[in-house]
């Protein structure tokens, strides 16, 4: 499983790093990406799928591999 | 004042400063979501009242025919006064935006925990041996004021002067221009005082990061400092919108709490969950509305929108959605998937909005440490228009 936040549709909610502090990372400005090159350890799928359902703009992607 | 002639169709007729809507503006929202989820009103020189959140998100994600220059629906049109950003559209929007985000990461307001957790705690000395308070009056309306002050590094002493302000500016305003102008007037008459007092001290000019005044001052835009009415607007909009704002979430959430013990026993048993349940309490109670003026004929949800109205941009409507959040009109402090927007959507997202979840969420805390048994003493008085919280809000407390 993998994770992409597509950064023309996120804003800084910052609800991704909130439930899930291990997959994202901000930049100075409060705009998240995926840690590394999104792929999601092992037990930390429900946390992404958190990430997703919790991101008001709809900004963040799973996509299996 | 006359009296304002009571709303007899919530469909072609919306108004909120209608009292029903003050008192209590869930069902007239849920009703017009299921017969009508875009109103209209002929008050407010025309304005659109959306209640789906879908349709909400396709406007605030609309700067085409949706301009924020106009961002409060008031009975008078007056000149747009420039507060970038969030008076601002694309293209001038981001980099006014960009100037501000640094100072409001979620990182950055992890130094203001310390200080936040001390004014809650002095502001409950004072009432803790009464066994009663107002807490909208006593405690909630002096959190975020004394933390924006010392975040501009103006005196605290000068907060009863804001909140006024913020009332003639947000409430009083809508219905009287010249009660708004001169509060404008005299804001920008108190920034532009603090900001000659910094251009004028060197030793301030030194250490250009100390505040947020003084870091505006040294913010430059394509190379260039930012002239003194963007300044003075930006000042204005960092005061007014980290107020009555935040005071209001943090009542709201002593509100649920204080009627509900369920819940507020829930939280003091499991802490862990205070970051859903300060979520749902956004969520629940959202307190701010916004609005955009259309400038182009457009259509959303199947509803032809005319140029020239207003929108009110009802985040606190939209959060109340079923089709988006199951069991829309409960408060579930242990709601997993939540995507509210009680920050906004799109571009205008609330720059503040960690700010804000870090003083209603070290509010809540302090507060149920130290006061964990409580009830409503009495009915709570609600603010109207742009901001919805309680401004008054009588408590009895035991141990």
């Amino acid at each position: 499983m993998r994770i992409r936040v597509d950064p023309d549709k996120c804003q800084g909610h910052n609800r991704c790093k909130a439930v899930a502090p291990e997959l994202f990372v901000l930049d100075r400005f409060g705009n998240a990406s995926a840690v590394g090159d999104g792929r999601v350890p092992p037990g930390f799928e429900e946390k992404a799928r958190l990430a997703v359902a919790n991101c008001p703009e709809l900004a963040i992607e799973i996509v299996e591999d | 004042m006359t009296p304002r002639k009571p709303v007899t169709d919530w469909t072609t007729d919306w108004d909120h400063l209608d009292p029903r809507w003050r008192e209590d503006p869930y069902p007239i929202w849920d009703e017009l979501r299921r017969s009508c989820p875009i109103a209209h009103t002929e008050r407010y020189q025309g304005a659109y009242l959306p209640t789906r959140y879908e349709d909400v998100r396709a406007i605030a994600n609309d700067s085409t025919h949706f301009s924020s220059r106009r961002v409060i629906v008031r009975e008078a049109r007056p000149e747009p006064m420039p507060s970038p950003p969030i008076t601002s559209d694309p293209p001038h929007h981001k980099p006014y935006k960009q100037l501000l985000l640094p100072s409001f990461t979620a990182e950055a307001m992890t130094g203001l925990e310390p200080k936040a957790r001390a004014i809650c705690n002095e502001l409950i000395d004072k009432f803790i041996a009464d066994g009663h308070c107002d807490a909208a009056q006593q405690y909630t309306r002096h959190i975020p004021v004394k933390v924006i002050a010392h975040m501009l590094a103006v005196p605290e002493t000068d907060s009863d002067q804001f909140i006024k302000w913020i009332h003639e500016i947000l409430e009083l305003g809508i219905t009287d221009d010249v009660v708004l102008m001169q509060a404008v007037r005299e804001m920008a008459g108190y920034f532009a005082g603090h900001i000659a007092q910094r251009r004028d001290n060197p030793e301030r000019r030194n250490r250009p990061k100390d505040d947020l005044i003084s870091q505006l001052l040294e913010a430059r835009i394509d190379g260039k400092l930012l002239d003194d009415q963007h300044l003075n607007g930006m000042l204005r909009l960092l005061l007014i919108a980290g107020i009555d704002t935040t005071w209001s979430g943090i009542g709201a959430a002593l509100w649920h709490l204080a009627r509900t013990p369920v819940d507020r026993d829930r939280l003091i048993a499991e802490p862990a969950l205070m970051p859903t349940a300060i979520e749902e309490f956004l969520r629940a109670f959202s307190p701010v509305t916004m609005a955009r003026e259309v400038v182009k004929d457009t259509e959303i949800g199947g509803c032809p929108i005319k140029a020239g109205n207003m929108v009110l941009l009802s985040f606190p409507a939209a959060n109340r959605d079923p089709a988006v959040f199951p069991d829309a009109d409960k408060v579930v402090i242990d709601r997993k998937e939540n995507r509210h927007s009680a920050f906004g959507l799109g571009i205008h997202r609330c720059v503040g909005s960690n700010l804000a979840r870090l003083e209603m969420t070290v509010a809540v805390e302090e507060w149920l440490k130290r006061i964990p048994r409580f009830t409503l003493a009495g009915d709570a008085a609600w603010s109207e228009g742009t901001v919805r919280g309680p401004r008054q809000l009588p408590i009895k407390f035991w141990s």
